[in-house]
């Protein structure tokens, strides 16, 4: 039973999804390589790489050489293991294999790896705290993290991006069988920052992932994360919270592989855009292979323009090999503030400013409510509170 | 004290192409303690009225005055006008998505009275009047009109004049879509309103005569193209439940009909 669904927006948005776009080779297949030269320079043509300002990229694609590094600082309970280890480390790789050439790029530049392991059947109550701080302005890092949760493991983990440069990484997470992840990757890059990451997610038997992305700062912000089912049922959320400003260009591209039965996923990336040329792309792609019978799948991106001259673009694709599923759809939104919603907040003593807030709160309320560790959550409460007045809206 | 009166009020709608003039000269004064029925045929220029008090940015008045106890509302931005005393019950309450009722009728409530209520009574006071709306509760942690229904929307509208207090409340066709059983509820809830604040005016539009059964008015007005062509008492209103509005509509709208 297949539903492919444009339900209509409740945010008041035009509802606009691009069902049938199904990309050309399928996104399960799709080549992968740990060696930087067996992917060509991407042009700007390639439809991994048409909606990224290339020349903002710092060369990252063009095999620019490591001139700084990142610093990379893990606050965890004693019960989490946090080793730096090189290149040779075996474990290395076990979340997944590069799929476009910066990635390849950061694969064999970097010189030590942060590997952050939650042992057997630990349940860690309180957060763990990734700090990855940019090789500073100008300055070009590469890095590797590993997150591994081993069987029946349960962690909370907070990754935290902050300063400047331009850095380029891959992030593992490892998921043993009944293992439970919840993560959330802040961007809170400076301005001039530039950001590419691939995240690699390896979801073992019934292993349970919440993933959320929030990105904030940052002048180009490009991740990918990848989700591959390894075991029947396990369950991936992946959530993001976007706020482009003036120039930023914030680009999410998502691949969930499908690849055994009875697993599920669901996916939400809600945007808010405001000013000139702010930019965001969001790409969903969802593979349901022949052998994933019982797949239930959604995925949702919505975006909110708050002033003209933002854009942002949103692809979702679906594809789907096996008629034997629970269900699987998406739905793609993108409208301009309803200026009825301010009407009629206002007409009720509430200040503009104020009602602005309000709407764009609960624009992102959704997302919000679901990230469960209360310190991040207030924090990008705050941060959000911070973006709507930095224009005075 | 509180007086609403409306002087030769010219509006016009913008409109993708030309603004359409609507309003074509409206004089009116609702005094303290009265209530006004507003009545008129569909594209009269009712809901044209109510939205221009309020403030609405799709109309542009392009003459004329509305002043509150003599201040001049046009002048002000929207919010102002609520926090003056005014208060529209849309036709078409908006839904806000991931703001809760209780967050927005606290905001609300704030905005308008100047200071936060204290939270121990006002989790009482909205409780009660809720309550009395046969509101149920578990509506304060839904989203602002979110999914509701018609006449949940309109119960909304009167709780929210029940809270907010204003001088002067315009009723914008808060009795159409209601079954018999709401409409009771919310007229209750209207003379409720003025039973507690004596002073306060209310301007009611209507296109139907069944609510004035339940709330009685001071002031009955036809409004046709655009004006006001007849004012009267309670008699006028039995007239149009009789005879409807083709004493007041241009013959040759009939003839085109």
């Amino acid at each position: 039973m297949t539903a492919a669904s444009t339900p209509t927006a409740p945010d008041g948005l035009v509802t606009r999804s691009h069902g049938g776009n199904v990309p050309t080779a399928s996104r399960g297949l799709r080549f992968t390589s740990y060696d930087v030269d067996a992917f060509e320079v991407p042009g700007g043509r390639e439809e991994d790489w048409r909606f990224t300002p290339l020349r903002r990229l710092r060369n990252l694609h063009k095999g620019a050489a490591s001139t700084g590094t990142a610093t990379v600082s893990v606050d965890a309970p004693r019960e989490v293991s946090v080793a730096t280890v090189g290149r040779d480390d075996p474990r290395l790789g076990d979340g997944g294999v590069p799929a476009d050439r910066v990635a390849a790029q950061a694969w064999s530049s970097f010189t030590a790896a942060t590997v952050v392991t939650v042992p057997t059947e630990q349940r860690v109550a309180d957060p763990i705290t990734v700090t990855v701080t940019g090789p500073g302005v100008d300055k070009v890092a590469y890095g590797h993290l590993q997150l591994r949760i081993e069987a029946f493991a349960e962690a909370v983990v907070v990754i935290d991006h902050r300063g400047s440069g331009a850095y380029a990484e891959n992030v593992e997470f490892v998921l043993a069988d009944g293992a439970r992840l919840t993560v959330v990757g802040v961007q809170d890059w400076a301005d001039d920052a530039v950001h590419v990451a691939a995240q690699h997610a390896s979801l073992g038997r019934d292993a349970v992932l919440r993933a959320t992305a929030v990105s904030l700062g940052g002048s180009l912000v490009r991740q990918a994360p990848t989700v591959t089912f390894s075991q029947p049922g396990a369950d991936a959320e992946l959530l993001g919270l976007c706020f482009a400003d003036d120039g930023q260009h914030l680009e999410h591209r998502l691949l969930i592989d499908h690849a055994v039965p009875h697993c599920k996923s669901n996916v939400v990336y809600k945007a808010a855009l405001q000013g000139e040329a702010a930019h965001t792309v969001w790409i969903g792609d969802v593979l349901i292979q022949a052998e994933a019978e019982g797949t239930e799948t959604f995925e949702l991106n919505r975006n909110l323009l708050l002033t003209d001259g933002a854009r942002a673009d949103s692809v979702p694709n679906l594809e789907i090999e096996t008629g034997e599923i629970a269900g699987a759809g998406h739905a793609s939104a993108t409208g301009r503030f309803d200026d009825d919603q301010l009407f009629y907040l206002t007409s009720r003593g509430i200040p503009e400013d104020q009602a602005r807030r309000l709407v764009v709160r609960g624009f992102f309320g959704e997302i919000l409510q679901r990230i469960t560790v209360p310190e991040v959550r207030e924090r990008l409460t705050a941060a959000i509170e911070a973006e709507l007045e930095a224009v005075g809206a | 004290m509180s007086t609403l009166q409306i002087k030769d009020l010219h509006v016009s709608v913008l409109t993708d192409e030309a603004p359409k003039q609507i309003l074509h000269g409206v004089d009116l004064t609702v005094r303290p303690g009265e209530t006004q029925a507003m009545m008129g045929p569909n594209g009269s220029g009712k809901s044209t009225l109510a939205y221009s008090i309020a403030g609405h940015p799709r109309y542009e008045v392009t003459s004329g005055e509305v002043l509150l106890d003599g201040e001049d509302v046009l002048s002000m931005p929207v919010d102002q006008r609520a926090r003056a005393g005014l208060f529209l019950a849309m036709q078409y309450p908006v839904e806000v998505p991931g703001v809760s009722m209780s967050n927005f009728l606290r905001s609300a409530a704030t905005a308008v009275r100047g200071e936060a209520p204290k939270l121990r009574t006002w989790v009482k006071e909205v409780k009660q009047a809720m309550s009395e709306l046969d509101i149920d509760p578990s509506f304060a942690d839904r989203s602002v009109n979110e999914g509701f229904s018609g006449g949940e929307k309109k119960r909304h509208e009167i709780l929210q004049l029940s809270l907010l207090a204003p001088k002067i409340a315009v009723l914008d066709e808060t009795d159409s879509g209601l079954d018999i059983d709401a409409l009771r509820v919310v007229s209750r809830g209207v003379n409720r309103f003025q039973e507690q604040h004596t002073d306060a005016g209310v301007l009611l539009i209507t296109h139907y005569t069944r609510i004035l059964r339940h709330i009685t008015p001071d002031v009955v007005h036809v409004f046709a193209g655009g004006r006001i062509v007849e004012s009267g008492g309670a008699e006028l209103a039995h007239e149009l439940e009789e005879h409807g509005y083709d004493r007041f509509t241009p013959k040759q709208e009939v003839a085109a009909s």
